[in-house]
């Protein structure tokens, strides 16, 4: 057409292109940021187009909504410009701005202080954290036992139910074996913090030909796509699940070889009821559990050379003593009626035919379908196998199931169908991610305590081997965390309860706190229950007219609703602007074939007075004078935190960044720091990969060649035993002294929860919201969902996104429309036991008939993200969490538990239970509103927005 | 030239293969697109409010969400990312007054010559399947350019000649190639998919083909037959003892 | 579809003017006097000229409207453009020879009729081309168009000829009859399209998503949750009651009211000041009728919102 010869199809594209690592959520995919001249003759430097890098273990080169909107967030107005200091009231967000020097000053003296009297009196919570290991450290130096990230409130209970089972768990600390595996089942995920590598996972099974079945409540996005689906009624999941564990046993498919030599299956169980040893195991002089040999009928220790372990039967220990297989009482449990199909349809709202149909595929799948890898392995009691044997059925779960008070015993019931499968870490299983497996005696236990002027003795999260651990005061009552974790509240939390300590130290309970720091947290907003509360408890004084929660110091990078509340603001960098190690010490990014880490780097410069955070931590380390960051004679230890990433050893030769080490780069995993190592890694594309040796691809935790392969690489020091516990022993401790049989003693308010929830084996009672109301009053379910175009709050100030979810409706099933006469578009009244809100309203069919829903954070409060005050956000838009409480109604005696599930405290955000009714025909704004707050930065230009003009002349056809 | 193009031999018909099966609607396609083509073919993807009360601008791909429901089974939900088909017959060209609006002969993709638009919208109306939108501040069509500026392009990596929408897809629902050559791959995907055109009846004959979503039945696969009457013992613990008897 | 003034001014007023022109042509009765003559080639001048600029108000880029001449051998709008600038210049011939020679050269005339008829049926075409909007899509759209024109111009003619009488009948009887007829035609158009939906290519929310053979298809969310061109431009709403007030109104000032003025007219007095009333009440209805005729029409791209 040769009027149009003038298209050039060729166009240069961008001048350079930096690598490095997408943080617009915690996936972590890497990123190839194109750079180019701006165009305005000044040679600065504009980024042109960000796009997947292709050799990256995590995405590999693909990129979701989120990480193609990079360049909206990255020139966002709403980004904080320089540190603020309160000016007006808290919540008002009225500031000035100041210079660092000041902010730092201010910081160092409120902190020194404290240290100096009282270090708890810090409570330092760091939200959605990805340099746990450093900031975690930090608090360490400091000397607080009031330090988490986010995990509390997040999903908890994954990681806790994953490690104590398997030494694993879902989360993003492994995969399913998308190559092999045969049947996939997915459990309560919208989004998944794995959000491309799922996606590419599902469309690997698409292609294979391999079945997915989707257990969630809705039915949108994976499992809209998944071929069969499970409407299951929220919170149900552990009935469903223990369902098809009973008609597996009942027909004998379970693979019993995998039971016998990975798991604790045939370990002695006491049976002496009223002692204190019921419950726990049979071990030996020297502490082995003891099994029944089948080749003596005797006791003996499980790893004995050549024992024969029994799985069934009762046996009299020399003491006299009555013990049975743990499997013995394991299937005691799940063949009793009460877990058949017909049994469990009702609660579960899944058809029986359904849930026994699916036991079948499962069966079916795991041994008609078997998978057998000529690939020789030896495992580690040195016995060599000729073939990897795979039971192709793999399993992921996230918040649907760690979002309730069940959530741990749920969690453990899928693991234990895995397990009774054997299909952890096989062929065509779910596979672990390094560094895991690392059970629960290779985990940090947690550290309390805090005395003035001296660092913790060891990490403050950790994993509670013992009731004997708790972290109490010495009434052995009063918990020593401001979050109340490792208390009777939370006994075996594992990353805190950052969801309550807002509530906490408003109430002084356990103890008021002086300072409260905390980082990338929208606290007042989105990642708090009861959000409303959460403000009065934020801006509530005393007789004296001061704050509650004296001082409150908080970094964030752009202009948030949490900002508002606090005193001193640090402003941070947006995350193309710092540098950031994904550390094997933290939440890993490997691939189950290879050992990855990644780093961020400053791809372009801040054009704002505002510095990583992480380096304001190195700095008010060193000004702290705080151990580890400092030198003999007071100096600074680290320039900044790239200074000590390269450079900080947690433990001779193993430092943050696996890659690259010894002073040549020669060394990987161990090895003494590398003045060239973050360049390394730059020009490796931002992130370094290790593949394991085919021998220890899979039974890594009993694999030889994995344990080999693990110690080179420094994951661990020396070969770690991994057996399952599908009987879990801390449970039945815990059990014990609240039967008052065992110390510590369980006070009396705690007795009965414990001896309901902490059942050693997998278990299921219903959610603790459920039972506290009236059903009659609040007959429905409610919950949120992750839209896979939008990040919690933070993705509201980027001009593409929020065109795809300016606001967000309730989906409300057709059924209670017609019941309660809503149509799509009316507004409605939504209650809880707590709250009220209004909201629009948008029929769904494709949905369990009881539970409405709606997109998670998509509300914003007027003011904030620098949106105008008419933004739909704000007006249309409105949170779920006003519904919620962190707390749960009052018992009959007035007692209120927190809104947690009792054994890991996880927040138990999917409990709730709602009604809903038509709303009058008033304006169309959602309710509750609040106040504007004054944003620290000026609202967005309202002129529109074209993005690449600067490049038009360049790019026109002409 | 607003005429159509008469098919030569041997030419191109390059288009996109999007799969309803697999599409999990996460916007990725959109917002990549939109990323690439603001700073590239023709006039940026202007938005409007951006920061305001009614945030609005112009995209070139736009993923839907239809709620199906079948006579016998639950309701489903589908994903349905919409962009320009590249239409054989091709309403939006021949009713463009200006010759801006054309289709080329070598590769059948459909593109708006922005230095020769008027603006005056009617391709837009021709186009059943809203695949045009007037900028909101440059006045003119912008509409879907199967990328030209990237799968022709000599400065992107050759693996990365392919779509924008295409490469950053993460649930691979799209693909692209050549639908002329029977032998090409998404060819072959439309023949074994049954892959379907939009509209048929509108007579554009779209080069774009959907695949549709597989059926998605509650499997009623034949209950595990119970070893024994569980629990009489014998029964399962009958059934382990052989079993531990084989290790 | 949205009703954009410029479009709606501007398909009646030029469909005004050229109705007018074609009558001119055909030779029918005109004022005699200078001024007259002046007063009715200004009329179907401007009237003409004034439409098709603000057809152009709706351009994006107005100053590039000469490119749409270009395409006349596919596109019915360059079609239109040609033909009015045609008719145009053959008007300006015709006009020269009249104004200043007295002449109403019948060769001419003819020419200009055939073009002027022409321009208001490819204006038509326009609208009744597009498969996208089942309402538009049949020969009752041009059909309408024409009538409506040549009612127009035939009370103009009137209004200028002081309702001369042409074959034994006042022009006001002619516009009368030719009311009557364009209205017929109207209503048809309405009754069918009260009922044609998307009859004309079958299309439905299950062909346009291709899911029609898995079950009943509705939208259960749109792209993104605000507005966007298409949907301003091709998904607009309006309501029942609305509409059907707007018909009467249409039918109120576009036939009853100039009926009954022009009976007034046939009275014989000041004939010109009541055909003069009958246009702009026409006018007027006639401007209600072509809101309608956008603001009813439904899209195709309806059934993806
Ligand atoms: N109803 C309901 N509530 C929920 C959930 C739910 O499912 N339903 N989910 C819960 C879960 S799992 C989580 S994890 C929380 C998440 O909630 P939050 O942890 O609050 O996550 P965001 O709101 O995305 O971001 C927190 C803050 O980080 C800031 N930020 C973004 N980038 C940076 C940066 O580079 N540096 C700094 N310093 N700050 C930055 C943002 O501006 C924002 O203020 O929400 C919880 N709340
Ligand atoms: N795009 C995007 N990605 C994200 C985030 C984001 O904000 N946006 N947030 C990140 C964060 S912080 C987290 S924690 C992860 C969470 O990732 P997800 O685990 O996917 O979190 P949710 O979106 O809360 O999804 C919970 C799902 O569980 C379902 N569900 C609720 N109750 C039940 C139940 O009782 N049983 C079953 N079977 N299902 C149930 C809900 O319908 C919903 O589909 O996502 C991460 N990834
Ligand atoms: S999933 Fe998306 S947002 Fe998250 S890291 Fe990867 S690309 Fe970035
Ligand atoms: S990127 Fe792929 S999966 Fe996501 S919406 Fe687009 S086509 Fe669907
Ligand atoms: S989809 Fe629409 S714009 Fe694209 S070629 Fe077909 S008719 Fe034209
Ligand atoms: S808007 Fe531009 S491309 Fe479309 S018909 Fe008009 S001139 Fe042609
Ligand atoms: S092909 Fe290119 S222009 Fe077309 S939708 Fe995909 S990314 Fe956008
Ligand atoms: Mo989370």
């Amino acid at each position: 057409m040769n009027e149009h010869v003038r298209l050039d199809t060729s166009p240069h594209v961008s001048d350079e292109v930096r690598k490095t690592t997408c943080y617009m959520c915690a996936c972590r995919c890497g990123i190839n940021v194109h750079l180019r001249d701006d165009g305005t003759g000044t040679g600065k430097k504009k980024i042109r187009y960000i796009e997947g890098n292709n050799d990256h273990p995590v995405n590999r080169g693909v990129l979701c909504a989120k990480g193609s909107a990079g360049i909206m967030q990255h020139y966002s107005p709403a980004r904080l410009r320089k540190p603020l200091k309160r000016v007006g009231e808290r919540g008002e967000g009225k500031f000035e701005e100041i210079e660092w020097d000041e902010a730092l000053g201010i910081a160092t003296g409120w902190l020194g202080d404290v240290r100096k009297s009282d270090p708890k009196k810090l409570a330092f919570f760091t939200g959605r954290d990805q340099s746990q290991s450093f900031t975690g450290w930090w608090a360490q130096q400091f000397g607080t036992p009031n330090f988490a990230a986010h995990g509390g409130f997040c999903s908890v209970n994954m990681a806790a139910a994953g490690i104590y089972t398997f030494g694993g768990a879902f989360w993003e600390f492994g995969s399913p074996d998308w190559k092999h595996t045969e049947l996939f089942m997915l459990f309560g995920v919208a989004e998944d913090h794995d959000s491309n590598p799922i996606k590419l996972g599902l469309a690997e099974l698409k292609r294979r030909g391999k079945k997915t079945i989707a257990i969630n409540p809705v039915r949108t996005g994976y499992n809209a796509v998944a071929d069969e689906w499970v409407g299951i009624t929220p919170g149900t999941d552990g009935l469903f699940v223990l369902a098809l564990v009973h008609e597996l046993l009942k027909a004998g498919k379970v693979d019993v070889d995998y039971l016998i030599r990975y798991t604790n299956a045939p370990w002695l169980v006491v049976h002496a009821p009223g002692t204190a040893e019921h419950g726990l195991f049979a071990r030996d002089a020297d502490q082995k559990p003891l099994v029944i040999d089948r080749r003596t009928g005797k006791a003996s220790p499980y790893s004995a050379q050549g024992v024969k372990p029994d799985l069934r039967g009762e046996i009299q220990l020399e003491d006299g003593r009555v013990a049975r297989p743990a499997f013995h009482l394991l299937t005691d449990k799940y063949l009793d009626e009460g877990y058949a199909a017909d049994q469990v349809s009702e609660r579960t709202g899944v058809s029986a035919d359904q849930i026994r149909s699916i036991a079948a595929q499962l069966a079916e799948a795991a041994f008609e379908k078997e998978i057998v890898i000529d690939r020789p392995w030896t495992d580690m009691k040195g016995e060599r196998h000729e073939k990897m044997i795979g039971r192709p059925v793999a399993m992921h779960a996230m918040r649907g199931i760690s979002a309730h008070s069940n959530g741990f015993q749920t969690c453990r019931s899928i693991h234990l169908l895995q397990i009774l499968l054997g299909s952890i870490d096989c062929p065509g299983g779910f596979r672990y991610k390094p560094p895991y497996p690392r059970p629960v005696h290779a985990q940090p236990a947690p550290h309390g305590g805090g005395e003035p002027g001296k660092p913790l003795a060891g990490p403050q999260l950790g994993f509670m081997r013992s009731p004997q651990g708790l972290l109490l005061e010495e009434d052995g009552v009063t918990p020593q965390r401001i979050d109340k974790a490792y208390s009777w509240d939370a006994p075996m939390s594992s990353h805190g309860l950052m969801h309550m300590v807002i509530a906490n130290a408003h109430a002084r309970d356990p103890y008021g706190v002086d300072v409260l720091f905390m980082y990338m947290a929208n606290m007042s907003w989105n990642s708090s229950m009861n959000t409303a509360g959460v403000m009065k408890m934020l801006t509530d004084k005393d007789e004296n007219g001061d704050y509650i929660i004296p001082k409150l110091i908080y970094s964030d990078a752009y202009s948030s609703e949490m900002v508002a509340f606090a005193d001193l603001v640090l402003p941070d960098t947006t995350y193309l602007e710092r540098h950031d190690a994904i550390s094997l010490l933290d939440r890993p990014i490997s691939e189950p074939e290879a050992v990855c880490d990644a780093i961020r780097w400053p791809v372009l410069e801040p054009d704002r007075d505002v510095r990583g955070f992480q380096s304001v931590l190195i700095d008010l380390g060193a000004r702290l004078g705080l151990p580890g960051m400092t030198n003999e004679d007071g100096t600074a230890k680290f320039k900044d935190y790239a200074d000590y990433i390269q450079n900080h050893q947690r433990k001779p030769g193993i430092g943050p960044l696996a890659g690259w080490r010894g002073e040549d780069g020669s060394k990987t995993g161990r090895g003494e720091p590398n003045a060239d190592q973050l360049q390394a890694y730059i020009d490796n594309g931002g992130f370094s990969q290790t593949h394991v040796p085919e021998e220890a691809l899979y039974y890594k935790f009993a694999n030889k060649a994995w344990q080999d392969f693990a110690v080179d690489m420094g994951i661990q020091d020396g070969p770690v035993e991994c057996v399952f516990q599908l009987y879990l022993e801390p449970m039945a401790q815990f059990r014990l002294c609240a039967q008052g049989l065992a110390e510590p003693k369980t006070p009396d308010t705690h007795k009965q929860r414990i001896l309901d929830c902490f059942d050693p084996l997998p278990d299921w009672y219903a959610p603790f919201e459920g039972e506290g109301i009236e059903t009659s009053e609040y007959p429905f379910h409610a919950l949120t969902q992750r839209p896979a175009a939008m990040y919690h709050s933070w993705g509201s100030q980027n001009a593409w996104l929020r065109q795809i979810h300016g606001h967000n409706p309730m989906y409300v099933p057709g059924d209670i429309c017609d019941a309660v006469g809503l149509k799509t578009g009316d507004w409605a009244w939504v209650t809880s036991h707590h709250g009220k809100i209004k909201v629009p309203v948008q029929r769904m069919d494709a949905v369990n008939g009881k539970t409405m829903w709606t997109w998670n954070a998509i509300g914003k409060r007027k003011g904030a993200w620098a949106l105008s005050d008419g933004a739909p956000e704000a007006e249309k838009g409105f949170l779920l969490n006003h519904l919620i409480h962190e707390l749960l109604p009052p018992k009959s005696d007035g007692m209120r538990w927190s809104n947690s599930d009792p054994i890991t405290g996880q927040a138990a955000w999917f409990d709730l239970r709602v009604n809903i009714e038509k709303a009058e025909a008033g304006e169309a704004e959602s309710l509750p509103q609040f106040p504007a707050q004054d944003g620290p930065v000026p609202d967005g230009a309202d002129g529109p927005l074209r993005y690449g003009a600067g490049w038009l002349k360049e790019f026109m056809t002409r | 030239m607003t005429m159509l193009p008469d098919r030569q031999p041997g030419a191109k018909a390059l288009g996109l293969v999007i799969d309803l099966d697999t599409c999990v609607g996460c916007h990725a396609c959109v917002v990549n697109c939109k990323q690439w083509n603001t700073a590239g073919y023709g006039a940026p993807l202007s938005d409007t409010e951006p920061y305001g009360d009614d945030p609005s601008g112009a995209w070139l791909n736009r993923v839907h969400s239809f709620e199906v429901t079948p006579a016998d089974a639950p309701a489903q939900i589908v994903h349905f990312p919409k962009s320009c088909l590249h239409c054989e017959d091709a309403p939006c060209v021949t009713v463009c007054p200006t010759g801006a609006s054309y289709k080329r002969a070598e590769d059948g993709i459909v593109l708006v010559d922005e230095d020769m638009c008027i603006g005056c919208g009617l391709c837009a109306w021709a186009c059943p399947y809203g695949a045009r939108e007037i900028d909101p501040v440059e006045q003119v069509m912008k509409k879907c350019t199967l990328c030209v500026d990237r799968i022709y392009n000599d400065n992107i990596p050759e693996e990365d000649r392919v779509p924008a929408c295409v490469k950053t897809c993460p649930a691979e629902a799209r693909h692209f190639g050549d639908l002329a050559d029977p032998t090409s791959d998404v060819s072959m995907l439309v023949a074994e998919r049954g892959g379907m055109d939009l509209m048929p009846e509108q007579g554009t004959k779209p080069v774009n083909k959907y695949l549709p979503p597989r059926p998605k039945a509650i499997s009623d696969m034949a209950p595990l037959p119970a070893i024994a009457e569980p629990k009489a013992d014998g029964g399962v613990l009958g059934w382990l003892d052989r079993a531990l008897d084989r290790l | 579809m949205h009703p954009a003034v410029s479009v709606i001014f501007f398909t009646v007023t030029s469909g005004a003017g050229f109705g007018l022109m074609f009558l001119m042509g055909l030779g029918w009765p005109m004022p005699e006097s200078g001024v007259g003559i002046f007063m009715a080639l200004a009329l179907a001048g401007l009237l003409s000229v004034a439409g098709l600029l603000s057809s152009t108000f709706h351009l994006g880029h107005p100053e590039r409207a000469w490119r749409a001449v270009s395409q006349w051998r596919s596109s019915w709008l360059s079609r239109e453009g040609v033909l009015a600038i045609v008719t145009l210049l053959v008007f300006g011939v015709y006009a020269f020879l009249w104004f200043f020679f007295g002449v109403r050269s019948g060769a001419a005339g003819v020419l200009m009729s055939v073009f002027a008829a022409a321009t208001v049926f490819a204006t038509a075409m326009i609208y009744a081309q597009l498969k996208t909007v089942p309402m538009w899509q049949t020969w009752l759209t041009p059909a309408c168009y024409l009538a409506f024109s040549l009612t127009l111009g035939l009370v103009l003619a009137g209004m200028l000829n002081g309702n001369g009488v042409v074959g034994g009948l006042p022009t006001a009887l002619w516009a009368s009859l030719s009311i009557l007829l364009a209205w017929a035609l109207k209503m048809s158009w309405w009754n069918r399209a009260g009922s044609v939906g998307f009859s004309t290519t079958g299309s439905s929310v299950g062909s346009a998503t291709g899911l029609g053979a898995i079950g009943d298809v509705k939208l259960f969310e749109r792209p993104h949750t605000g507005e966007n061109y298409l949907t301003r431009e091709m998904v607009h709403q309006i309501g029942r009651k609305h509409a059907s007030k707007l018909r009467l109104i249409a039918v109120a000032l576009g036939a009853l009211v100039p009926v009954l003025l022009m009976l007034g007219a046939a009275s014989g007095m000041v004939p010109t000041l009541f055909l003069a009333l009958a246009a702009l009440s026409l006018l007027t209805g006639l401007f209600a009728e072509r809101w309608l005729f956008f603001a009813e029409a439904k899209h195709a791209v309806s059934l993806y919102y």
